[in-house]
């Protein structure tokens, strides 16, 4: 080349010549890659022929959960009232009973969920309002500022204060089977970092639920809040407006075709926002629940991979590109270097 | 010293005659030519309110005071960072979705470091302003003697003493200098680049002053012209004794010029600081903005367009659902309390409401325009330029001079440049030149070859045989240096006195002779060793002394009226010294064209010797002088075609009563004080300046710099067009296009004269506005000529075109036809222009072809040109800094021009466009996943993600990998990037960042984000996502999320990057590790700091294999789509730098290393 090959030969004191370095010369030992066809279609092949086993494994995973989805909202509420004002009034009788059918044999745990449409856990107003001080530790009750219109009654602070320990779901559920109660277990549903750091073990519910407006559940005030789970897992806000949070577990098979009687109290009030109110009962892969779009997702990609290897195949039979064959540089008509 | 001065004296007379320019001397005192200047009192009363500048010249762009508010202004001139500190600002409030500080932070650390780069680089600045002004200058003191004084601290009428090779501290009117006949000698090579040295001379009246005490009493009044950029006038005059003396340019001395072969000046100061000619000159450095840039500006305002109607879209539908959560006093979404809210989520006021939520947005989105993108580009580029200052194969050894990148904002620029302006010498040539060859009595000599002979050799064997043997090559096409300055000649039958030998030994003798007393030269004789140097005007003339040295003809002393030479005495073969008598010089001039001296031999003959120009000097020879002009003309033709400068001698011998005859009219005619006084001497001078007798032709060659034709060349095949602009007149400049593969035989040349006889009997029979009108049409018809021409021809076209000429050319009227023609010839070059010209016609260029200009020069003159073009080049010559001080980059020669433009113009060009692609990708699609969220969250602006990871996105996990992309990539190696110079035109024609591929980038942004925020919420919907039977929240979500923007984008660089080194790994990789390392460490932290994060990975996400699966296949998908593109791109539609990929990747692969 004619730029010269720069001399690299030590020069006299002072001078101003670059060392050489590989870094500064911009020659540092490099790995090129090309999409050459042979890569191409490697690349391709091999996605695949990963991507489809995963996709089965994954789907063959969800597809041995065990799920009953019932919803009741609308099935628990005399048909001839009013919604809202049934579910606001002290009065009414909210018992429901349900009947749910065992379709295939769950193995425990069997976990219970209740399942909320159309709730906006995520709304910022609602996100926001809540004192994670204060859920802490006793001495930061007075932290309610995040938390109106739920922070104070009669000017004492409410623990815990905001909107969402104030729209505390509050439906219950009782089950049996055969006549016989099937035990819930409400132990260890919320995520033990909540347990541990988030919500202290010497803050009590204080004033909780004592304003003109009952929002949702109330809390025994003579257990900690750190202890109170069913708060925990209501208080993790969900990301999306249809959610599942989990209410207990029942540790005992259930057999195919059983029927399970539900007792539920209908007490929140899903109706103003036009919400739904599920029921869930699940059992448990590797994979969690029942959801086949990851394993379909898979195995459609994995296929289209291996379709675009074929595709990719024929084309380069079709129209074979000879590498390093320099005629292909059009432009390149005059004499290379000199 | 004495002996000096007294040889010199005698060299002032000749050459000097003084003349009166009184119409220009009628305007002193009138408007524009009001200065007053009190002489060696400087500090009188009068003086005082005058209120000159001071001496001190600041070219910093910023002063201790004005740094802060003026930086500060610069960086909010940016559209993008005053948006930033507007969401800044609004981030206090409670609109913010996110807290104050995670807002702040990066923005002041983005604006910071911006900031801190412009003060760097002003200090740089700052520092060689001290360095100047601090530099001290003898000054007269009250006290009568002479004290140094910082150059700073002078004023206006301050006597200053100027010792040999000092600068001028500013612009001065010569007293007296150390010669009797008040001479002094000055270099102006920062001014106009020449490096011959030029005469000046003090007014008689003023040269008694020669002595420190002369100036004792001396007071004296100067009224001139204000201050002024023109170089090359000067009127004033000069009361001093009662007496009134005019000023011109010959007693005018300017600053940044330098004191040569004189001992001492003096001088009174005129002109301070930023009132000097120099400065003047100097227009205020534009600063200048690659075409990337603002293009980048223009993307910057279509998303910001993209983000209002985001944001406002947001904001209607937020608007609607709050309007609904209260209706007729009953709560719809009760959880909220609607009842009882503030202003923001009011429904009752719900207009209000998604009006606010309309700012919460722009904040949350924010996160599309990328901040960090501009300070960035900034590391990038100054990164860049570190690697050029560092490149080797840009070091000039025999200067010591790095490549320097001044400013490294135009670094991509240098990869689009569509046309080259050039300066010519000291730029493409050496600036010295070398005798290479030459005619005598019809035999021509000389064996070397010429740059221009091996330039076409080598391309006729490169077209036949490629395969030469390399010693063959090596020894025909290896640059031989002379090994005395100006002397390549190689001949045997000459050198070393065998000249004698030859059949026509008296004309040889003859034609060295003339070589060695026909000139204005004065030589320098070293006292210790004998060995003679010379001093000439131009470096052509100093090559034909050396070169009569060098053959034995050894000129050696000059007198008041002779000239001695130490000659070969071909009988004995000893030196004799030879004096000549010397009888009148009849100088150079560009009408005349040549230039004569007669003398008197030791004999008694009277001689005239002349020599000049083929074109004049064969009309003027004797009827029995043209026994040679057959062969002379061949071989003058052959000297041209090999690009050589080409002088004819001639001798006559003259007759006593002719000389006296001529003698008296000359000197009658040299006294006259009217304005045709030139003319009528040179008519006078043609009287006798005819009948000459042939002896032959000189051929110097202006040496080109090392690679100018090749690396020309290849520009050229770059597809570059190349512009000189020069000082020289028309027919070096064409040699030397010639010579360095500019003009080519087989181009069609337009040329565009102004000296020719028709111009000059228009000039002379028409006053002046007439003289000029006429002028202009005929320049418009040959303009006009020429386009006809262009029309109709298909060969390639060169256009040359003079100074005058251009001024017409330039007019606003014309400007337009010629800028079209000049524009549609490959090669166009500009003789005798001036500095401002050259500015002039690099801005029209600039202007009209829309396309990048790159100017390159390396002297002063070339100062406006530098600072006009889109990016200048300085060359860092051995003198003068002027140009390397107001270009964007320094380089040591011209020929790394080649791999500044070839290899890093378009490394850099590709680097900056891909890194701004994928800054605009990689932001797109990390705020469309925050946007598609807030469908999911009823537009609340309520954040998927922890608002630390979002304010560290780009500062953190993305930023590096592509600053190592804008730093290192590079698609092919420099070898392949020199051996294909065609792939240039990727960035002269923009393909890398066109609008078509940028959108494309958007696309695959927004496609990317789709995929992400799909498979992320089908995935992990409501169902449990893991054994335990826990179901996603918010937390978990986000973090998923964010963990699949991470993958996505950064795989993303590792799919459009082609080099891959350990620091692209490290950081690629690195970017992603840290993410997990962040979300680690960040999540250990206390949940009152970590908030959302708090234990998030090591709790939920990373025990869960569904948060593994999710990965790969967001991954999958989301970069399916480019693959598969490039992949077939690659295969079927290969662009070129693709094409080159294939071929070498194949072929050889440690080749391609």
């Amino acid at each position: 080349m004619s730029s010269g090959e720069g001399s690299s030969q030590p020069s006299s004191k002072k001078s101003r010549q670059p060392k050489y370095s590989r870094f500064t010369q911009q020659e540092l030992p490099a790995c090129k890659p090309i999409l050459t066809p042979g890569l191409v279609v490697t690349t391709f092949i091999l996605v695949g022929v990963i991507f489809i086993p995963i996709g089965l494994l994954s789907l063959s995973a969800s597809e041995r959960v065990v799920e009953i989805v019932d919803r009741y909202d609308e099935d628990c509420i005399p048909s001839d009232q009013e919604k809202t004002a049934f579910i606001q009034s002290d009065k009414t009788n909210k018992t429901c009973v349900r009947s749910l059918t065992v379709p295939k044999k769950m193995q425990h745990p069997v976990y219970i969920y209740y399942q909320l449409d159309n709730f906006y856990q995520n709304h910022r107003r609602y996100v926001k309002s809540r004192s994670d001080k204060q859920l802490r530790n006793p001495e930061n009750e007075d932290l309610t500022s995040p938390c109106e219109p739920e922070a104070r009654i009669d000017n004492k602070p409410i623990v815990p204060c905001g909107l969402v320990a104030w729209s505390l779901f509050n439906d219950t559920y009782g089950f049996s089977v055969r006549g016989m109660n099937l035990s819930v277990n409400k132990k260890d549903i919320a995520w033990d970092s909540d347990k541990n750091y988030k919500f202290g073990s010497k803050v009590y519910p204080k004033n909780f639920q004592q304003g003109s407006l009952i929002g949702g559940g109330k809390l025994d005030e003579k257990i900690p809040l750190s202890e109170q789970e069913d708060l925990l897992v209501w208080m993790r806000t969900a990301a999306l407006p249809s959610f599942r949070k989990l209410y207990g577990r029942i540790e005992q098979d259930l057999e195919a075709n059983e029927k399970i009687t539900v007792v539920i109290q209908n007490n929140y009030n899903a109706y103003a926002f036009g919400g739904k109110k599920k029921l869930v009962l699940s059992t448990t892969t590797w994979i969690g629940g029942k959801n086949n779009f990851l394993g379909l997702g898979y195995i459609t990609i994995g296929g289209l991979c291996l379709f675009n290897a074929t595709t990719f195949i024929v084309m380069y039979l079709i129209k074979p590109r000879p590498c390093g064959d320099p005629s292909y540089l059009s432009w390149n008509r005059n004499p290379p270097g000199n | 010293m004495t002996a000096a001065k007294r040889k010199k004296q005698s060299f002032s007379r000749i050459s000097n005659i003084s003349r009166q320019e009184s119409f220009e001397h009628s305007l002193i005192g009138g408007p524009g030519f009001s200065r007053l200047v009190f002489c060696n009192d400087p500090g009188r009363p009068e003086a005082v309110p005058l209120n000159y500048a001071s001496n001190y010249v600041r070219t910093t762009k910023y002063t201790a005071v004005t740094f802060l508010p003026r930086a500060l202004f610069e960086q909010f001139r940016r559209v993008a960072n005053m948006f930033f500190l507007f969401t800044a600002i609004l981030s206090f409030t409670p609109l913010s979705p996110t807290s104050p500080l995670s807002t702040v932070v990066p923005f002041a650390f983005v604006v910071g470091i911006t900031m801190v780069k412009e003060l760097v680089e002003d200090l740089r600045r700052k520092k060689q302003d001290i360095e100047v002004n601090n530099r001290l200058v003898k000054v007269y003191s009250s006290h009568g003697s002479f004290q140094y004084v910082k150059w700073m601290d002078l004023r206006v009428g301050d006597v200053v003493k100027v010792e040999k090779d000092e600068f001028f501290p500013a612009d001065l009117v010569l007293l007296s200098s150390s010669y009797e006949d008040p001479i002094c000698y000055v270099e102006t090579t920062n001014l106009d680049g020449e490096t011959n040295l030029k005469l000046k001379q003090a007014l008689q009246a003023t040269s008694y002053l020669n002595e420190d005490s002369a100036f004792k009493d001396f007071r004296g009044i100067i009224r001139c012209e204000d201050p002024n950029a023109n170089l090359y006038s000067f009127v004033g005059n000069l009361d001093v004794a009662g007496q009134r003396y005019p000023l011109t340019l010959n007693q005018l001395l300017l600053r940044d010029s330098k004191l040569k072969n004189t001992d001492y000046i003096y001088g009174v100061v005129i002109f301070t600081g930023h009132d000097t000619k120099v400065v003047q000159n100097s227009v205020t450095p534009p600063s200048k903005r690659s075409k990337i840039e603002k293009q980048t500006d223009k993307l910057v305002y279509l998303l910001f367009a993209v983000l209002v109607l985001m944001s406002f879209t947001g904001s209607l539908v937020f608007g609607i659902a709050t309007r609904e959560d209260l209706q007729h006093g009953r709560m719809k979404r009760w959880y909220l309390r609607p009842d009882e809210t503030t202003i923001y989520y009011n429904p009752k006021r719900a207009p209000i409401a998604a009006t606010l939520q309309f700012f919460t947005a722009l904040l949350l989105y924010s996160y599309l325009i990328p901040i960090s993108l501009y300070v960035s580009v900034e590391i990038v580029k100054v990164l860049q330029s570190f690697l050029i200052n560092k490149d080797l194969h840009m070091y000039y050894e025999e200067g010591d001079k790095p490549a320097h990148a001044r400013t490294s904002n135009l670094n991509e620029e240098l990869g689009q440049v569509d046309t080259i302006l050039s300066d010519k010498t000291g730029t493409l040539t050496c600036n010295s030149m070398d005798f290479v060859k030459c005619s005598i009595a019809g035999t021509s000599y000389g064996y070397g070859v010429t740059e221009v002979e091996r330039a076409l050799a080598r391309k006729k064997t490169s077209s036949l045989a490629q395969e030469k043997s390399d010693e063959d090559f090596h020894e025909f096409y290896m640059e031989t240096n002379p090994l005395v300055k100006g002397f390549n000649f190689k001949d045997e039958r000459i050198t070393n006195g065998r000249w004698v030998n030859e059949p026509y030994s008296d004309v040889i003798l003859k034609f060295f002779r003339l070589l060695a007393i026909c000139h204005t030269a004065i030589p320098d004789v070293n006292e210790e060793n004998g060995t003679v140097t010379y001093e000439a005007e131009s470096p052509d003339e100093a090559a034909f002394v050396v070169a009569a040295r060098e053959v034995g003809f050894e000129f050696c002393e000059r007198s008041q009226a002779s000239i001695s030479i130490n000659e070969l005495d071909p009988l004995t073969g000893k030196k004799v010294k030879r004096i000549f008598e010397l009888l009148k010089v009849i100088e150079f001039s560009s009408s005349r064209k040549r230039m004569s001296v007669i003398i008197r031999d030791e004999e008694g003959n009277l001689l005239l010797l002349c020599k000049g120009a083929d074109s004049i000097m064969f009309q003027r020879l004797a009827s029995n002088g043209r026994e040679f002009e057959e062969h002379t003309r061949l071989h003058i033709n052959e000297y041209a075609n090999a690009g050589l400068r080409t002088m004819v001698l001639a001798y006559r011998q003259l007759e006593e009563v002719e000389y006296q005859r001529f003698n008296e009219e000359f000197t009658k005619a040299k006294n006259m004080i009217i304005a045709d006084q030139e003319k009528i001497a040179e008519a006078v001078a043609e009287t006798i300046e005819k009948d000459l007798i042939l002896l032959g032709a000189t051929a110097v060659e202006d040496k080109l710099q090392i690679g100018v034709p090749e690396c020309i060349d290849k520009l050229a095949r770059a597809g570059i067009k190349i512009w000189v602009l020069t000082g020289d007149k028309m027919e070096t400049a064409i040699n030397i296009g010639f010579a360095c593969s500019l003009l080519r035989q087989g181009m069609k040349h337009i040329i565009i004269n102004s000296e020719t006889a028709e111009f000059d009997a228009l000039e002379k029979s028409l006053n002046e506005s007439a003289a000029s009108e006429a002028l202009k049409a005929n320049i418009f018809h040959q303009i006009e000529k020429a386009n006809d021409l262009l029309a109709s021809s298909n060969e390639s076209l060169s256009l040359i075109i003079d100074g005058k000429a251009l001024t017409y050319a330039l007019d606003i009227d014309v400007k337009d036809f010629f800028l079209e023609l000049a524009i549609s010839c490959s090669t166009v070059i500009c003789c005798r222009s001036t500095p401002k010209q050259k500015a002039l016609v690099t801005r029209l260029v600039k202007l009209k072809t829309r396309k990048t200009t790159l100017a390159i020069g390396d002297g002063a003159n070339d100062v406006g040109m530098l600072q006009e073009a889109d990016i200048g080049v300085g060359i860092s010559g051995f003198e003068g800094m002027q140009a390397v001080m107001s270009s964007d980059i320094a380089i040591g020669q011209f020929r790394y021009m080649e791999r500044l433009l070839l290899v890093h113009g378009h490394w850099c060009y590709r680097r900056i466009s891909l890194m701004i692609c994928y800054f605009f990708y990689k932001n797109i699609a990390f705020g469309f996943t925050l946007f598609f969220y807030q469908a999911y969250a009823s537009f609340s602006g309520q954040t998927v993600y922890n608002e630390w990871c979002l304010s560290l996105y780009n500062v953190l996990f993305t930023s590096l990998p592509a600053i190592a992309l804008g730093v290192f990539d590079q698609d092919i190696p420099a070898r392949l990037c020199l051996k294909f110079p065609v792939l240039y035109q990727q960035g002269v024609q923009n393909v890398l960042f066109s609008w078509f591929r940028i959108i494309g980038w958007a696309s695959n942004a927004i496609f990317s984000s789709i995929c992400i925020f799909l498979i992320c919420i089908l995935g992990l919907e409501d169902q449990a996502f893991r054994r335990g039977g826990e179901v996603v929240g918010l937390e978990i979500l986000g973090a998923t999320m964010y963990t699949c923007v991470v993958w996505v984008v950064n795989c993303q660089m590792a799919l459009s990057i082609n080099y891959f080194t350990y620091i692209q790994h490290l950081f690629i990789w690195g970017g992603i590790a840290l993410w997990y390392i962040f979300l680690l460490a960040f999540g250990a932290m206390d949940p009152s700091i970590s908030t959302t994060a708090f234990m998030v990975f090591i709790e939920a996400c990373a025990p869960s294999p569904s948060f593994w699966l999710i990965l790969p296949l967001v991954l999958f998908v989301a970069l399916l789509p480019y693959f598969t593109y490039t992949a077939i791109q690659m295969h079927f539609f290969p662009m070129s730098h693709q094409m080159i990929q294939l071929m070498y990747a194949q072929s050889d692969d440690t080749e391609f290393v």
